[in-house]
């Protein structure tokens, strides 16, 4: 038989080997469960399926497509190849504007149509997303 | 003009210095013990070093102040119209520039390190100077191949670009610079751990030492990370003080390592156990804090207040980083064998050892949770070119169940003595304030709409860990600092929950002369007039809020319109009391008549960045009363 400092040990390892597992199937599965894809325009005409699940938008705000109502406010998303209609309520941040990079999150309706619950800001007036820059890049 | 040429050439010649300290410290090392005196050169070279950045540091200030568009940094970050204190702090609100700081920080903390290390053996000194350089050597590098703050342009500008009127706020002034204090203190940190590995050097008095940088970083760190929340909270106009966003994540990592290391340290003290998990948590915490900056200046980081930037930067701060780190694991492993750790068998479960162990998981838990909710979408886009973002509720769902085990220790953890304690009976009080935390619990979950048992645990457990931390507060003034902190943790926590719980908010487009009813209260658009600042023009709105006792309050949100660059921003008109913040914000729409309204009720707001400052107080008497 072993010794009870032996035993201890084992015992001890067990108890962190046990710890770390749980902590890794704890880590991933929440992982699955929260993470927002973040597509263009483009994408979202190509999607094999519309999801349910949250996503994220990003790209260009097309010019003179900014619509205003009391409760709403409806703009059009593009990445010079493809354009999609979002409608939002709630507030916008400061970078918000036509001709400029936008990232909105919220839920497809259909192909056409998205329903934003949340409008991302940017800190830099020069930022653009990464899509929409090789989007441009590749028009010229 | 001049100033470009002092400002470059005293970092070319402060980069030879620092070549020359690199060999030279070797040299000495090598050469060994002749008598316990550090060579005098190295105070002479070390002085000169921390002149010439200073200067260097000067020039670029003056080339601010002056607005001197010959160099590319000013022309790119300044204007003439910018009011002189933004233009001052303009001087590191920018890649160049913050680099500088940097570097200034580094050479600052390694002359105070030689002049505060007599009390250490010669060799670690030398060896800790040594590893030191090498960090600065490859900031030198770094300014001078891919950043310099002093690149010409021809013909010259006569107009700058601006900074960012985001950037220009009292708060983010001194946020980077504290930051990188904190950041900076780490890499001390990090050369004298691996020098005392080498030296095998792990004695009281080493501890004792080091002990002070560990709380000089955290100190710094902590007032960063608060200095930059506190800006997010009001100058971009969420209202939130923490998003989960990858940026302020890069920022949290090194904080919970360097927390474990400043518990830790004091076993080391006052046990000489756990030498080896000292140094490697010495290591992840510098390792992190240049990730860090890596990660924030390369553009790798999908974040959403990303700033549009460079990628060959990255490049190189990661090859250096990852110079650095297998130079440290090869010597960690390879001089691990010189660690004994001689009370290994007087290890008790029931102790202030094993506590602060417990604590240690926790906030490895917590940094690995960060950790791999911040790089996990960068590794997946490797991989599979697609592109995700995690949110908030990952961070919630994994570190918001643990939080309740965590306060439970800390109530009881720091009372424990060191090596072996046992269980008394229990103390009345003790129970009195489970039974009153229960009953406060229980009270706001009946209170509540939305029922959530997790929360309601959660609040107990901090209410108990508040109670008990402030009798200990009330009891005896030993171990203040600690005491402090801790107090502060419970508050913070407390805030941040009851933020959470009672925290309402409004959004909607109104145009002048528009009425909305919201929480039994009614908002009214008065009108908005016109004004002229320094360097922006602004609209500022006039509401009424007139709630059931027509008591009315008035708000006047602001937006500026900056006139180089031109950017709007908004001003937020915030009313700050005891138990809520009101925050009012507006914003610009295309359709000239309709204004985007936001208006929230945050309570608790202020107890969550006093809570914060008591926890750096905590810290800031520690680190006083160690070295008296």
């Amino acid at each position: 038989m072993y010794g009870k400092k032996v035993k201890l040990r084992i015992f001890f390892f067990s108890i962190i080997f046990l710890a770390i597992l749980l902590t890794t199937f704890l880590i991933l599965k929440s992982l699955e469960e929260n993470v927002v894809y973040f597509i263009s325009p483009s994408d979202v005409k190509v999607l094999p399926e519309l999801s349910k699940k949250k996503i994220r938008i990003g790209g260009m705000v097309k010019k003179d497509s900014i619509e205003t109502n009391a409760k709403e406010i409806l703009f059009i998303i593009t990445d010079y190849k493809s354009e999609i209609k979002v409608s939002f309520s709630g507030s916008i941040p400061n970078l918000f504007a036509e001709e400029k990079g936008v990232v909105a999150e919220g839920f497809l309706k259909d192909r056409n149509y998205f329903t934003a619950k949340k409008i991302l800001a940017k800190h830099d007036e020069n930022y653009m997303p990464p899509e929409v820059k090789k989007a441009l890049e590749s028009k010229k | 003009m001049i100033f470009n040429h002092i400002g470059y050439y005293s970092l070319v010649f402060g980069f030879f210095i620092s070549l020359y300290l690199l060999f030279f410290s070797m040299f000495l090392y090598l050469k060994g013990k002749l008598n316990n005196q550090l060579n005098l050169n190295i105070y002479y070279f070390s002085s000169l070093q921390l002149f010439l950045v200073i200067l260097s540091f000067i020039s670029l200030i003056i080339s601010f102040i002056l607005s001197d568009f010959s160099n590319e940094t000013v022309y790119y970050n300044s204007h003439t119209t910018k009011p002189l204190f933004y233009k001052i702090a303009g001087t590191w609100g920018n890649h160049e520039g913050s680099l500088l700081l940097w570097l200034l920080v580094l050479t600052l903390f390694i002359f105070i390190f030689i002049l505060k290390s007599n009390n250490q053996p010669k060799l670690y000194r030398l060896l800790s100077i040594f590893f030191q350089q090498i960090i600065i050597t490859g900031f030198f590098l770094f300014l001078l191949i891919t950043s310099n703050p002093f690149n010409y342009l021809f013909p010259i500008p006569i107009e700058g670009l601006g900074l960012n009127p985001i950037l220009q706020d009292p708060a983010l002034v001194i946020h980077p610079p504290i930051l990188y204090l904190g950041y900076v203190g780490s890499s001390i940190i990090f050369s004298s751990s691996l020098a005392a590995l080498i030296e095998n050097n792990f004695s009281k008095i080493w501890a004792k030492h080091i002990k002070n940088w560990v709380f000089v970083s955290w100190i710094f760190l902590t007032l960063g990370i608060l200095l930059g929340s506190i800006w997010a909270y009001y100058e971009l106009g969420w209202g939130g003080f923490w998003f989960w966003d990858p940026v302020e994540n890069v920022s949290l990592m090194p904080w919970f390592s360097l927390t474990a290391l400043l518990h830790t340290i004091s076993v080391l003290e006052k046990r000489q156990l756990l030498k080896s998990w000292t140094i490697i948590l010495s290591i992840s915490t510098f390792s992190l804090s240049m990730s860090g900056t890596f990660l924030v200046r390369s553009g790798i980081l999908n974040s959403v207040h990303t700033f549009a930037n460079d990628p060959e930067r990255g490049v190189f701060i990661l090859t250096f980083l990852f110079i650095l780190i297998f130079l440290a694991v090869f010597i960690f492993f390879f001089f691990s064998k010189n660690i004994v750790n001689l009370n290994e068998k007087n290890f008790y479960w029931l102790s202030k050892d094993s506590s602060i162990i417990i604590n240690n998981w926790f906030m490895m838990y917590f940094l690995s949770v960060v950790l791999i909710g911040t790089i996990y979408p960068i590794f997946l886009e490797v991989i599979t070119s697609d592109k995700i973002s995690i949110g908030p509720p990952f961070f919630n769902k994994l570190i918001v169940p643990f939080l309740i085990p965590f306060l439970l220790i800390m109530s009881f953890g720091p009372k424990l003595k060191w090596i072996k304690d046992r269980f008394n009976k229990l103390e009345l009080d003790k129970i009195f304030f489970f039974v009153i935390s229960i009953l406060i619990s229980v009270l706001i979950y009946e209170k509540l709409g939305q029922k959530n048992l997790l929360i309601t645990i959660l609040i107990f457990a901090s209410i108990y860990l508040f109670l008990i931390s402030l009798i200990e507060l009330i009891k005896s003034r030993n171990n203040l600092s600690q005491k402090l902190s801790h107090f502060g943790f419970s508050l913070l926590i407390l805030s941040i929950l009851f933020n959470g719980l009672f925290s309402k908010e409004f959004s909607s487009n109104m145009k002048i002369g528009d009425q909305i009813e919201f929480d039994n209260k009614l908002i009214k658009f008065k009108n908005v007039e016109s004004k002229k600042g320094s360097n922006y023009n602004s609209i500022i709105a006039s509401f009424v809020i007139e709630d059931e006792n027509k008591r009315i309050s008035k708000f006047f949100p602001e937006i500026r319109i900056y006139n180089q660059p031109n950017i709007m921003t908004s001003e937020a008109d915030i009313k700050t009391s005891i138990f809520q913040d009101k925050f009012f914000v507006i914003n610009f729409l295309k359709n000239e008549n309709y204004f985007n309204v936001r208006y929230q009720v945050k309570s608790f707001m202020i107890w969550i960045w006093i809570s914060t400052l008591l926890i750096v107080l905590g810290g800031l008497i520690g680190l006083v009363r160690k070295i008296k």
